[in-house]
């Protein structure tokens, strides 16, 4: 048991899983000498030399693509492309071939490999490197989309990524890199993907967050413990697809009330599907309309401006106040 | 300061074995028994007389639609070792079969490519004996996988053969439209490995070029970029109209190249041609034909069955409503959902 930040989560979880399975390679610009400009994959290269911790090109396409064929042929690459923001040159090869391939040949090839990403802002950085964009994979079938909220179980699930026969998109907060160290067992550690985790229990509200907002619930729940007497169920998401359905519509059946946390733009984001979730789901035990707490529907705003943006503890609250008193 | 020409200075060359009047090089032949020649001259004529068919097959709405590949035939069947027929929707849904080591087609141009450089590395990195051949077309080379795709495979030296069709037509675009080169095998040069021009119609041409490119992939030496200058005889799917966009001058003198005629006279100059070879072609394809029509009818339950290794709850629900669909004669009704308990006025626990 070590007391790690994420960054060493991550990584202990990459050294073991390399250790475990020689099929595991890890690719991406940077990854190598340099360790990754997260420093997530520091130190890989020295344990497991070139060929298994590749420096690419700088091309994201080239990256996932060629990481596709390692998959076809057998291998199960760990990919990291820099920023989510730069994904866009290689979401032709997620969408249409990582996927699709275990549909398209009916099962003969599938394609088992992560694609790691930093996403998220509140880290005052240039344009693309601060989006949050987790609708985009959850929406595609064939795709698994996970996003831990602290090192223990971003080691554990990524872990489980890595072990998975289909691909997994894998979002790490960049604002959650360093904020805080969680003792993190030795031993290999796996979450199982597509279980959400009731993180805080309450039967007046239900506050469903995932990644970098996760703690912005919670304080929120705190508050609203404090000083309103409220008591709050509060879901750490994990996966955001497939989506557990049933853990948020147990919690609304409870509670009545609920308020999703997004750090993704508004429309047509995560929350609108986990609304419709609990439409089917609880409809008759709600008491008052779904609250979503989001990211304007703008593009990501430049740093000076970003705090505006994403969704805080005050305005968490300030829904779930709302709710509460509908 | 002077300025300077940096070397070193690059060549791109010609293959061509055959003459269009079936003439042979002999300087140049690859040199191949008589029974490997029978297997790519059936191989050839195969190829032909399915493309044929198939267009026929889609005219008469038997199938959807073809994307034949007349007039190109040498360029493709002397790339591979052993022909690999695969019809799409043969198998359930598409299928390969287990001991087929060839991907199912990628319909986004040159998408395929990265994957292609993967595979090789994989190979390279397992330490098999594994040679990938990589196939697209001339407007293939003005997308951004091609580059990508023909740069790592230089980076990381990896056992893979890029084979471009150069059949001069993207649907209605012209080759002079799609790229300001001189030739496609160039562009390799630009990637730290050797591209090579071959007569595309040639089937001895572009064996010689595939055979060097693999033996040269085996021994450690990297991927090659083979440019075979071809023709689409064709439309290019069922639904293209060629008329709109070439004239039938341009057409008929690349008839003249017929990769098939060539070879037959060739073969027949050197008394290989087999009588009844097109009738035992003919058989086989009507054969398949016949298989592949009596093929029960797609379960549509299937296509939940590969989106993942195992069914999420939502989908295995979706397939569920939609199975009920199917059973009760009505598969476009809404979904069913179960009343979710508690109803209200019936929870516990404080409001």
């Amino acid at each position: 048991m070590a007391k790690l930040n994420m960054v060493k989560a991550l990584n202990l979880a990459l050294m073991q899983e390399m250790e475990r399975d020689p099929d595991v390679l890890v690719i991406g610009e940077d990854v190598g000498v340099d360790g990754g400009v997260f420093r997530v994959t520091e130190d890989l290269h020295r344990a497991y030399g070139s060929k298994r911790v590749i420096d690419s090109p700088l091309a994201e396409a080239g990256i996932i693509g060629a990481s596709i064929g390692m998959a076809l042929y057998g291998l199960k690459p760990v990919c990291e492309i820099q920023f989510s923001g730069f994904a866009f040159q290689c979401f032709h090869q997620i969408e249409n071939h990582a996927a699709r391939y275990r549909n398209r040949s009916q099962g003969r090839f599938h394609v088992p490999m992560v694609i790691r990403m930093p996403y998220g802002g509140g880290v005052r950085a240039l344009e693309h490197h601060s989006e949050s964009e987790e609708q985009f994979y959850a929406h595609i079938p064939g795709l698994k989309m996970v996003i831990p909220s602290g090192p223990r179980n971003a080691r554990a699930l990524l872990a489980a990524a890595i072990r998975d026969p289909d691909p997994v998109v894998f979002f790490e907060h960049k604002a959650l890199y360093h904020a805080h160290k969680e003792d993190v067992p030795d031993e290999a550690e796996t979450m199982e993907i597509g279980r959400a985790r009731v993180v805080r229990e309450g039967d007046d509200l239900t506050l469903v967050a995932w990644g970098g907002m996760l703690r912005v619930a919670r304080e929120a729940a705190e508050i609203l413990e404090q000083e309103d007497g409220v008591g709050s169920d509060v879901i750490d998401l994990l996966t955001v697809a497939p989506l557990d359905r049933e853990t948020i519509v147990r919690s609304v059946s409870k509670t009545g009330r609920v308020v999703i946390v997004h750090e993704a733009p508004r429309s047509f984001g995560p929350g609108a599907e986990i609304a419709a979730s609990i439409m089917d789901g609880a409809f008759l035990s709600l008491e008052a309309p779904i609250a979503r707490v989001t990211a304007h529907d703008v593009p990501f705003p430049g740093f000076a401006r970003e705090r505006a943006n994403v969704p805080d503890v005050a305005r968490v609250v300030a829904a779930a106040r709302d709710t509460l008193a509908y | 300061m002077p300025r300077t020409p940096l070397e070193p200075r690059f060549t791109v060359e010609y293959l061509s074995v055959l003459d269009a009047e079936g003439n042979l090089d002999s300087a140049l032949d690859p040199g191949l028994p008589p029974a490997e020649l029978k297997r790519l001259y059936r191989a050839m004529l195969l190829a032909r007389r399915l493309d044929e068919r198939m267009v026929r097959l889609q005219r008469q709405g038997r199938i959807g639609t073809f994307a034949p590949i007349k007039g190109q035939e040498a360029s493709q069947v002397a790339s591979v070792e052993k022909l690999l027929l695969f019809f799409a929707g043969h198998l359930e849904g598409g299928q390969p079969s287990p001991d087929q080591r060839d991907l199912p087609i990628t319909i986004p141009v040159s998408t395929q490519l990265p994957h292609a450089v993967g595979l090789a590395y994989a190979a390279q990195y397992r330490q098999d004996d594994v040679v990938v051949m990589a196939y697209f077309g001339d407007g293939a080379t003005s997308e951004g996988d091609f580059h990508e795709a023909l740069n790592f495979a230089g980076v990381w030296h990896v056992p893979v053969v890029f084979v471009c069709q150069n059949n001069q037509w993207a649907i209605s675009v012209p080759l002079k439209k799609q790229t300001n080169s001189k030739t496609i095998a160039q562009k390799a040069l630009a990637y730290g490995l050797p591209g090579i021009q071959v007569d595309g119609n040639d089937v001895l041409a572009v064996y010689a070029a595939s055979r060097e490119a693999v033996e040269r992939a085996r021994a450690g030496d990297g991927p090659t970029l083979i440019e075979c200058v071809t023709y689409r005889l064709g439309v290019h799917t069922t639904a293209d109209d060629p008329t709109k966009y070439r004239t039938a001058e341009e057409v008929a003198e690349w008839e003249r190249k017929d990769p098939l005629t060539r070879f037959a006279a060739y073969m027949k100059k050197k008394r290989l041609l087999d009588d009844g070879l097109e009738a035992q072609v003919d058989e086989e394809i009507a054969a398949a034909i016949a298989r592949f029509e009596a093929t029960a009818p797609a379960d549509p339950l299937v296509m939940f069955d590969h989106v993942y290794a195992e069914l999420p709850p939502e989908l295995k629900a979706q397939r569920e409503a939609l199975a009920e669909g199917l059973r009760s004669g009505e598969p476009g009704r809404r979904e069913k959902h179960e009343p979710s308990p508690p109803m209200r006025g019936q929870r516990s626990g404080k409001r």
